[in-house]
């Protein structure tokens, strides 16, 4: 067995690295959801970000370019979830799965040239650490600071506990929601593209491998709240080190049966949050996944 | 200028007409796709679409393909009308299969009538089994069926992986994750010669009947559909939603696993990490597009069944790759749902007041 392996200043920065698209991910979901949407697309998102960025990259040589594609690219498809929920009244479930197919087909379909390309290299600060993990963190804090501090989070927030009383108070619910689900897009994108340009690096069909669903785990276990995302994340990101680690020694565990942890995990984790509490006491908003109808 | 206008009651002719109004938008909007990557729109849309209709072995295709779509879509469509939504029935195909093809490696090269039989019922109860651990964790510990149910399918596919590369595993396949090949008694005999329509696909056409009679005639299935448009007339009604929840995801789950019995016992013949092909998914689909009525969904299976065959035809004669057809069925939910909005409301013409 070589311990060398463990170090533990590198298992924290690759910590660190693992949980940072998941960071942003549930990040952008948690703020979709503090408004009162239920998008369950951010699989879909995550996957065409880490394309659209990964070709980005490719084209310009420029990982900063394809960061700014993977946002735009996440937001578009996102706010096509928007025009069906907001504005045709779509079933949000059933939207968000329509949007975790497609994306998944469109970025396989997209990504078919790209498929063992080495990406223009990220601008390191340390080891696995890029400036999307500080700016993770970062957006935890801003995020956090715009929903409990700020009046439009305040404004943000009153849309998805109630949205008939903030459509009365003369707020324009659709305008606000669809604005959260492009943030929260875009943000899904980013840590898609996190995972192609900088963890992984490089572009494989379906390699998000569940990482969306996981994201929205994260922010059922947070209970809504920024601070505990992060948390979350963190331990999302220790299980899946500690698993590729534990490969690496080769402790005669087969792969497969390692490689079922994080998702063993996530069903551990809601189990435990969801018992015994209502989803009020847990913190979700009220007007979570309900679908808002000015007209009747 | 257009304005919404919700109708009193939901309309008969929307219902029907908006799966094909669905189709032929996924159609332009397809056409637009392989216009995209360079390909003949008109000619892909025929491979796909038409061709598969006029060869005889094709027809035959959509039956052995469009089998497990309809036989999932059933189970969940009494899912999705309670509002129970059970996303992992890919999950619990892949463990339907597995239990399945791990009684007949058991007794490979035993003969019997029986043996049939007993995969079956392996496949119904591992596929139930599965699908009662998000039901159980939903109804005792209030964790969300949709993440549980979704997460299982990746530890389901793992699952499948480390048994064929251990314990099921071809002796003599030289190390490869495969399984041995099914022995005779444990293949679900053919129906129609020259082909690969199974014992399986009467066997669905059964199903789709016995849930036509319980969903318009059954208590079960006004009940699921109260629990689903109105929860607290089914509260007062005396329906409980948490055993509607366990059954609906056992139901779904049975079917789903009783589709992955017939996937490894008929086309597949063996256990592999190929055998999923992301049935369960296109399964919610099938349900959508229809209207979760079964004799809707038989229609709609037919139509994804199409995007199988004709989609393989098309990347061989055509180069389009497989990821486009998946791209595809995206499509196709995405217009269901845009114009589902026809059902519930009426667009009117209303001049701009002054």
């Amino acid at each position: 067995m070589d311990l060398a392996a463990l170090d533990p200043l590198l298992l924290l920065a690759s910590l660190l690295a693992a949980a940072t698209p998941l960071i942003w991910a549930a990040m952008g979901e948690l703020v979709v959801e503090r408004s009162g949407v239920l998008n369950l697309g951010v699989e879909g998102m995550m996957i065409i970000g880490a394309i659209a960025g990964f070709a980005a990259a490719v084209a310009t040589a420029s990982p900063a370019l394809g960061f700014l594609a993977a946002a735009a690219a996440g937001a578009a498809l996102a706010l096509l979830f928007g025009l069906l929920t907001q504005i045709l009244l779509a079933n949000q479930v059933a939207t968000g799965l329509a949007l975790t197919m497609f994306g998944l087909g469109l970025a396989a379909l997209i990504g078919q040239p790209y498929s063992g390309i080495k990406p223009p290299p990220a601008t390191r600060l340390a080891g696995q650490i890029d400036v999307m993990v500080p700016l993770g963190l970062a957006l935890a804090g801003a995020v956090w600071w715009f929903l409990a501090r700020s009046r439009p989070g305040l404004i943000l927030r009153a849309v998805g506990e109630n949205h008939d009383a903030a459509h009365a108070l003369g707020y324009p619910v659709v305008a606000i929601r669809l604005a959260a689900i492009a943030f929260g897009g875009a943000c899904a994108g980013l840590g898609g593209a996190h995972l192609s340009l900088v963890r992984v690096p490089q572009w494989t069909e379906g390699m998000t491998a569940g990482a969306g669903w996981i994201a929205l785990a994260i922010v059922v276990f947070a209970s809504w709240r920024p601070a505990r995302v992060v948390l979350g994340a963190w331990l999302f990101g220790g299980v899946t080190i500690l698993q590729l680690n534990l490969q690496a020694l080769g402790l005669g565990i087969g792969s497969a049966w390692m490689s079922m942890a994080p998702y063993l995990m996530t069903i551990l984790v809601l189990v435990l949050i969801s018992a015994g509490r209502s989803r009020a006491a847990l913190g979700a908003p009220a007007c979570l996944g309900r679908v808002f109808d000015a007209s009747g | 200028m257009l304005r919404l206008e919700p109708r009193p009651e939901p309309s008969r002719a929307m219902q029907a007409l908006t799966p094909l109004a669905a189709v032929l938008l996924t159609l332009l909007l397809g056409g637009l796709l392989f216009a995209a990557l360079g390909k003949d729109p008109v000619a892909a849309m025929r491979v796909i679409f038409v061709d598969p209709l006029l060869d005889g072995y094709s027809r035959t295709e959509l039956l052995v393909k469009g089998t497990p779509l309809v036989l999932i879509a059933l189970g969940l469509s009494f899912g999705f009308r309670a509002g129970v939504w059970n996303i992992g029935a890919e999950g619990q195909f892949i463990m339907g299969a597995l239990a399945a093809g791990a009684v007949a490696l058991a007794f490979h090269d035993v003969p019997g009538l029986w043996l049939l039989p007993l995969m079956a019922l392996a496949g119904i109860l591992a596929g139930l089994g599965w699908a009662l651990i998000p039901a159980i964790l939903k109804t005792r510990f209030n964790a969300s069926e949709i993440l549980v149910s979704l997460m299982l399918v990746y530890v389901a596919e793992q699952f499948l992986i480390a048994m064929v590369s251990g314990p099921l595993r071809d002796p003599q396949g030289f190390n490869f994750p495969l399984s041995r090949n099914f022995h005779d008694s444990a293949l679900l005999p053919l129906v129609l010669e020259g082909s690969r329509v199974h014992l399986g696909v009467p066997v669905t056409l059964i199903a789709v009947a016995l849930a036509a009679f319980v969903s318009r005639r059954h208590l079960f299935g006004f009940r699921s559909r109260l629990l689903g448009e109105a929860p607290r007339a089914a509260a007062f009604a005396g329906v409980e939603a948490g055993r509607m929840t366990v059954i609906c995801l056992a139901l779904s789950g049975a079917a789903a696993g009783l589709a992955g019995m017939f996937e490894a016992a008929g086309p597949a013949g063996q256990l592999a990490p190929s055998l999923p092909v992301g049935y369960g998914f296109t399964a919610i689909i099938v349900a959508f597009l229809g209207r979760l009525d079964p004799l809707g969904i038989l229609l709609a299976g037919a139509v994804m069944a199409l995007t199988y065959v004709g989609g393989e035809q098309a990347q061989y004669v055509l180069g389009i790759p497989a990821a486009a057809n998946e791209t595809f069925r995206g499509m196709l939910l995405f217009a269901l749902l845009a114009v589902n909005l026809l059902v519930h409301y009426r667009l009117r013409l209303v001049r701009r007041a002054r």
